[in-house]
């Protein structure tokens, strides 16, 4: 894992730009202190890097592919490759990060793992890193998404874990990831807490993102032995909290000839109430600990997002993209349920690849790129449909 | 002089702290509860402010935050209830919230309306230090609003230190690792932090808070401290109160063990 000295990542102090910050309750000060003093150490140990990239090989099965989507590209009219996260082990780019944060927690003492999870993926990647490491796993899920991800519970109790319902709020990923950090205060010596994405207290949105920064890397040898050029023209990812748009974005940063699309969950349409794109809806707010774009009412209650895409039925944006937003270092579009339903199929049945539900999203924004025929567009296929199948065979079969 | 820092030169033991969720159970119960409290005899008020995702609170305080904005309450509704609440209320008086409500208002206004209805303190558990000395302090100062930090049993020694330096009023020192409401009963383990604490002489006095529930637990909180807050069970209180005013003063005599 190489990093970058990028202006767009996080400054000494723990924000990007006037985004981050640590914004938590004395009760998790020393947990989270205790992170941010050691992280970036513990990473650069040579046994830890080693250990990390054997796991990242050996168990999660990468490099992955970066495949030529002929099909596709043929319908759009550009040359589009699909970076394979799919395939990484547990079946999308979550894993990167939960082997990474193992790895970390097991450094510094920790008996016992907390996770928070939407779609599942997060809360699957959570329990195979800990079934693998022999820890203690507790994850929460929201009470809609414990129904609407159905084979990822049966996955993560098949894993050991145990599952608990988020019962308030919204009873979706904000409500998972209130309660995963609830049960940090009250287990603050033994436990350590694996956020799934870049969102969180500082450092946590940079953990993540360099954990995930492995995309990018490989993205970037993977395009020199394919085309002869390490930079496309564009690099498309869907932003939940963003930690597959971080890892892809992370080593095209400074690339400045690259442009970076960041897609957001539309919902029904951003102006219909029912929506969790962000950047359009949000503005700069706390929550769970770091200052950044927020959906909230004028009195600054957080408002309840709508995706038909768990992973991404969030009401915030993680620190590094709002930061993207505001320098536009970054382009950000939303798409709507129905087109992103659109494109699963479209993906299933052009290139035999069924997309999760919010890779969907960044498969739709290509018909609004517009990007030439010698263009080449790099859309990062965070993971795979199968935990999906309910909600498509409920739409589109 | 700053309520807060004029009841403790006054009083130095058994102070007792109450906090309820302004707008719960009803959307108009915030002045009738502030009145009992004030009636009741306890030293100082603390008003919640409802917040959507309080995650420094346990299941209870959730609950009410949320009744009390599905009632319809606002930070803006709030300072209208508690306008005249100085001709009946003597007694400091401290808003207890979240700091994005705050940021959204506006925290210079914030503290501008606080100091004209008569608000003493702030304690927003989300806010951190480094963030509040840089940032917000000399408008706290500017209006007079004293900003109160919390201690946990994890809390090391030097940043107690260094939070006892900037503190003004009291330091919150919450009881036990935990969310709010979650723990009842005070265990020796908590008994030996209050002792550890207490013999570090700080500057500032104490007031113990989370899983004071009864006479016994409000006793062992003021055995090392200037006294307890009250927050989970008084909640409960008002939640299922029939007569909101005797209820309270009758919680508030169990509490002092007046009964
Ligand atoms: C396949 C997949 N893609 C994307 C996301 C969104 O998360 P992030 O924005 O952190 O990549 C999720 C989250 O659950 C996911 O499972």
């Amino acid at each position: 894992m190489t990093t970058t000295e990028s202006i767009y990542n996080v400054n000494e102090k723990g924000y990007y730009g006037q985004f981050g910050g640590a914004f938590i309750p004395e009760m998790l000060y020393p947990n989270v202190e205790e992170l941010r003093v050691s992280y970036l150490s513990i990473i650069a140990e040579p046994a830890f890097q080693e250990e990390f990239n054997a796991l990242l090989k050996d168990y999660v099965g990468r490099p992955t592919p970066l495949f030529l989507a002929k099909r596709l590209s043929e319908k759009y009219n550009t040359t589009v490759y699909l970076k394979r996260e799919d395939l990484c082990h547990t079946g999308a780019h979550k894993v990167n990060n939960t082997i990474g944060q193992i790895l970390v927690a097991k450094r510094l003492g920790k008996k016992k793992i907390v996770a928070e999870t939407g779609a599942g993926q997060h809360g699957v990647a959570t329990a195979t890193v800990c079934a693998l490491m022999g820890l203690e796993c507790i994850i929460y899920m929201g009470e809609i998404d414990i129904e609407r991800q159905a084979p990822n519970v049966a996955r993560m109790k098949m894993l050991g874990a145990e599952v608990r319902s988020a019962t308030s709020g919204s009873k979706t990923l904000k409500d998972a990831t209130n309660e995963a950090m609830r049960h940090w205060i009250n287990n603050p010596v033994d436990t350590h807490y694996i956020i799934g994405s870049v969102v969180g207290p500082h450092p946590y949105p940079d953990m993540v993102a360099r954990f995930q920064s492995v995309i990018s890397e490989e993205m970037k040898w993977q395009l020199t032995e394919k085309t002869g050029k390490s930079t496309p023209d564009y690099v498309v990812a869907c932003v939940g909290g963003g930690s597959n748009a971080a890892g892809a974005f992370y080593h095209f940063l400074d690339d400045k000839e690259t442009r970076l699309i960041a897609v957001e969950a539309g919902g029904h349409g951003i102006t219909t109430g029912m929506s969790a794109a962000t950047t359009f809806l949000g503005k700069m707010g706390v929550l769970h600990g770091s200052k950044s774009l927020l959906m909230q009412t004028t009195d600054g209650q957080v408002v309840e997002p709508h995706s038909i895409s768990a992973g991404l039925d969030y009401p915030g944006i993680g620190p590094m993209h709002a930061n993207l937003w505001e320098t536009k270092r970054a382009e950000f579009f939303a798409i709507t349920d129905e087109e992103a339903l659109e494109s699963s199929l479209e993906l299933s049945q052009l290139e035999g690849i069924i997309p999760a539900l919010e890779t969907a999203h960044a498969i739709a924004v290509l018909k609004y790129l517009n990007a030439k025929p010698n263009e080449t567009v790099v859309i990062n296929l965070s993971g795979r449909g199968d935990k999906d199948l309910a909600t498509y065979m409920k739409h589109v079969l | 002089m700053n309520r807060i820092v004029k009841t403790f030169q006054e009083k130095k033991e058994n102070i007792l702290n109450v906090y309820f969720t302004a707008g719960y159970p009803n959307l108009n119960d915030t002045s009738i509860v502030l009145d009992s409290l004030q009636k009741s005899g306890v030293d100082m008020i603390e008003i919640g402010m409802p917040y959507s995702d309080p995650v420094a609170d346990g299941e209870t305080i959730q609950q009410a935050n949320q009744i009390a904005l599905d009632n319809g309450m606002t930070v803006k509704l709030l300072f209208e209830q508690i306008e005249n609440v100085r001709q009946t209320v003597s007694v400091p008086i401290l808003l207890m919230g979240y700091v994005n409500p705050v940021l959204q208002f506006g925290v210079e206004e914030f503290c501008k309306k606080c100091q004209e209805v008569g608000v003493d303190g702030l304690i927003l558990p989300d806010m951190p230090v480094n963030v509040y000395e840089e940032e917000y302090k000399a408008i706290f100062d500017k209006y007079g609003i004293l900003n109160i930090f919390l201690i946990t049993p994890q809390t090391a020694d030097v940043r107690i230190r260094q939070i006892d330096e900037i503190s003004e009023g009291f330091i919150y020192m919450v009881s036990s690792a935990s969310t709010t409401g979650a723990k009842s009963g005070i265990s020796d383990v908590q008994e030996s932090y209050f002792e550890r604490i207490s013999a570090m002489n700080l500057r500032n006095p104490r007031l113990i808070g989370f899983g004071i529930s009864d006479n016994q637990t409000f006793q062992k909180a003021a055995k090392n401290s200037a006294g307890a807050i009250i927050g989970s069970a008084f909640v409960k209180v008002i939640g299922s109160a029939k007569d909101l005013e005797k209820e309270t003063i009758d919680f508030v005599e169990m509490v002092r063990g007046n009964n």
